[in-house]
């Protein structure tokens, strides 16, 4: 309580005097950072710096508002200038955190060290889901499987009508039409996860590595997500991958996809990719969060969808300065909130199941 | 100085003639005025080489700072530089990459821009200087130069969303009845919209206002004693075109088309906005698909992490830069060294 009273000066110091209040501010959260943990998400450093993934950025935005509005005078500027740079920039010290849509690798762990005097957390706090989007008239609902997905992604299933596909979806009728695959031309973790996806998915099918560019080996590239959704869009009988929000404003076909479990073919909605996400398996050690996500691309829970991007992140667990830990604590526990989450399904993600938004909570309450 | 004001005086006669009465103060103010103009001449003359210097310094800062990136990923490569059409940089200690389908896409999307671009810039050009009414020639050569004023990004968007689709029954009746001819054949691409052609056009309305631009400079320079010693032998208008306009504007006709395959070759955003990437080889067709240098490069600019990697794309970046050089060089070549007539 004692401690929301003074994070409420703060603010009060933050809008009356704009001139003092950075110093004001940092001295007072320097005493807050004295007490309990959890006693107040506001106050510390008041302009973070962060950057890294586009995929997340769109939930960026949405986080960001929802910090400004509970901590006056505190904001966050995210760059989403990639995954990779967000990534360097953090190890060079340039930024505060970054967003990435892959876990540290072990040689950028390491310098993730140096850099924080402290280990490095990655902490997946936004997932989306990627929809298997379809240009297809006259059939709704298409149903399709890890098997299907990666021999049509590799060019081995090359029409509609192809009996495994048909199999897939009795009493739909499917056109003679050749597939034609539209897939990102840029790097990307989308297309990263969702070559992780094949490769886990389908017994081997798809044959390939999963890289950031697409290793299928047919079909037109075109750039971005929008390009691709758009590519779909303007021809017929064809199929991409992309984020859902993507998808859905295009007005594309989503596909629906029988996970490895079997059983009915599974709708992409927020709660079914939910479903996945509560199982996932931890790979990182305490309150570093990383992901196996072979565990929810080969999820065998019932109404669980499985191709879902986890994208993370990755801080310091103790930050040297003490101002700028609060302030991300603020930032992260504030994007865990209601307030936050609630918008998420819009902008094409989906908010974090309960199970697991303990586990986050408990690694970003952690941050010092 | 005063050689400078001897040679001048014939030209400007005609223009100047208010001055000439009262010349004798010229001479006069000559002597008097010597030291601070002398300084202002080495204070110019400095200036002017000061930033000559600097310009080819910083051109050649630039090679060398594309070769020294490049090397150490050459000397790394798997896979031979000239005539792989893979580009795998994912994996840093198992690079490939060549730059044989970069090359082809830059020098055929460039070379179909041009040949699109060269006429309709010519007919432009020709119609501003010897065809158009004076009211309508100044607005009209304004409209052309607005071209050029458009941000590639809005030409890219224009040239997939708009474009795109619109020629494409174009492209599908050159595949179907010209699919004979290797330009026209069915390219690496399963669509025909988005490809080679598609970026090709998109570029040529890019390089149009350039062309223009140069070509009408030049022609409206034609000495008025030859057009009219052409209309006094009985020449039509398009004879004096033929025989006075087109022999002195060639040069520069040429130049301006060489500025427009230089903006063609390094054009980057619209390209690649345009330009569908394929997983298989460059088949030596229009309706093929791919990357340029520079779209290349810009693709994947976001990414530059490790140096390795880096400097595989920095290498791509070097070959484009010599190909400039040389296209350059060949301009000066074609317009027999003297370049603008």
């Amino acid at each position: 309580m004692r401690y929301q009273r003074r994070a409420a000066a703060i603010g009060l110091v933050a809008a009356g005097a704009l001139l003092f209040s950075a110093c004001g501010s940092d001295n007072a959260g320097g005493g807050g950072e004295q007490g309990g943990a959890n006693a107040a998400a506001c106050g510390g450093k008041q302009n973070l710096r962060a950057s890294g993934s586009s995929a997340q950025a769109n939930a960026m935005t949405r986080f960001v508002t929802a910090f400004e509005q509970a901590c006056e005078g505190q904001t966050v500027a995210y760059t989403p200038s990639g995954s990779g740079a967000g990534r360097n920039e953090f190890l060079g010290g340039q930024t505060d955190f970054a967003g990435s849509d892959s876990a540290l690798k072990d040689d950028e762990a390491q310098r993730a060290q140096q850099r924080c005097a402290s280990p490095a957390w990655n902490l997946p706090m936004v997932f989306g889901p990627v929809a298997i989007a379809y240009n297809l008239a006259g059939v709704p609902d298409l149903a399709l499987d890890g098997t299907a997905i990666a021999r049509i992604f590799n060019g081995q299933i090359t029409t509609w009508n192809d009996p495994a596909i048909a199999a897939l979806n009795p009493g739909k009728q499917l056109p003679a039409a050749p597939i034609i695959v539209n897939f990102r031309s840029d790097e990307s973790g989308t297309t990263e996860n969702f070559q992780k996806y094949l490769v886990a998915a389908s017994n081997g099918a798809y044959g390939k590595e999963a890289e950031q560019t697409f290793q299928g080996g047919v079909g037109a590239g075109a750039r971005g997500s929008q390009g691709v959704a758009d590519a779909t869009r303007n021809t017929p009988n064809s199929i991409t991958y992309v984020e859902s929000s993507f998808a859905t404003r295009a007005g594309l076909g989503v596909a629906q996809v029988v996970n490895s479990g079997g059983g009915q073919p599974v709708p992409l909605t927020a709660e079914n990719v939910g479903n996945a996400i509560n199982d996932v398996a931890v790979t990182g050690q305490g309150n570093d969060l990383e992901l196996d996500l072979n565990s929810i691309y080969t999820t065998r829970t019932p109404n669980a969808y499985p191709i879902v991007l986890a994208t993370y992140e990755i801080v310091c667990s103790n930050y040297q300065d003490d101002p700028t830990g609060q302030a991300v604590r603020g930032f992260l526990t504030t994007a865990l909130s209601p307030e936050a989450q609630q918008g998420l399904p819009e902008a094409g993600y989906v908010p974090v199941p309960d199970r697991f938004k303990q586990r986050l909570t408990t690694a970003v309450n952690a941050i010092q | 100085m005063s050689e400078r004001i001897e040679q001048r005086a014939p030209g400007s006669e005609g223009e100047e003639d208010p001055i000439v009465p009262s010349s004798s103060p010229v001479p006069e103010s000559t002597p008097r005025r010597a030291p601070s103009s002398r300084r202002g001449e080495s204070v110019f003359r400095f200036l002017a080489s000061g930033s000559g210097v600097l310009v080819v310094a910083a051109i050649a800062l630039i090679g060398l700072f594309l070769l020294i990136q490049a090397v150490p990923s050459l000397m790394a490569n798997n896979a031979n530089f000239f005539t792989s059409p893979e580009f795998s940089t994912g994996d840093a200690n198992n690079l490939s990459f060549g730059i044989r389908d970069l090359f082809l896409v830059t020098v055929f999307s460039s070379v179909f821009a041009l040949v699109l671009a060269m006429p309709v810039a010519l007919g432009v050009a020709l119609f501003l200087t010897n065809y158009a009414p004076k009211q309508l020639s100044r607005p009209f050569a304004y409209v052309v130069d607005l071209l050029a004023a458009v941000p590639s990004i809005i030409y890219g968007l224009w040239g997939i969303l708009v474009l795109a689709p619109a020629i494409e029954p174009i492209a599908r009746w050159l595949n179907t009845n010209l699919g004979w001819i290797f330009l026209f054949r069915t390219g690496n691409l399963p669509v025909l919209s988005g490809t080679i052609f598609t970026g090709g056009v998109v570029l040529a309305v890019m390089i149009l206002p350039i062309i223009t631009a140069v070509s009408r400079e030049v022609f409206a320079q034609t000495p008025r004693f030859q057009i009219e010693a052409a209309k006094a032998l009985g020449a039509t208008r398009w004879e004096v075109i033929r025989m006075a306009t087109l022999p002195y504007g060639r040069s520069g006709y040429i130049a301006g088309s060489m500025l427009g395959l230089g903006r063609a070759l390094g054009e980057t955003i619209a390209v690649l906005i345009v330009i569908r990437a394929s997983t298989s080889p460059m088949t030596f067709s229009l309706f093929d698909g791919g990357y340029t240098f520079a779209s290349l490069i810009a693709s994947a600019a976001s990414e530059f992490s490790q140096p390795l990697p880096t400097g595989a794309y920095i290498s791509a970046g070097l070959v484009l830069f010599v190909l400039t050089f040389v296209v350059n060089a060949l301009a000066r070549v074609i317009a027999g060294g003297k370049v603008n007539g």
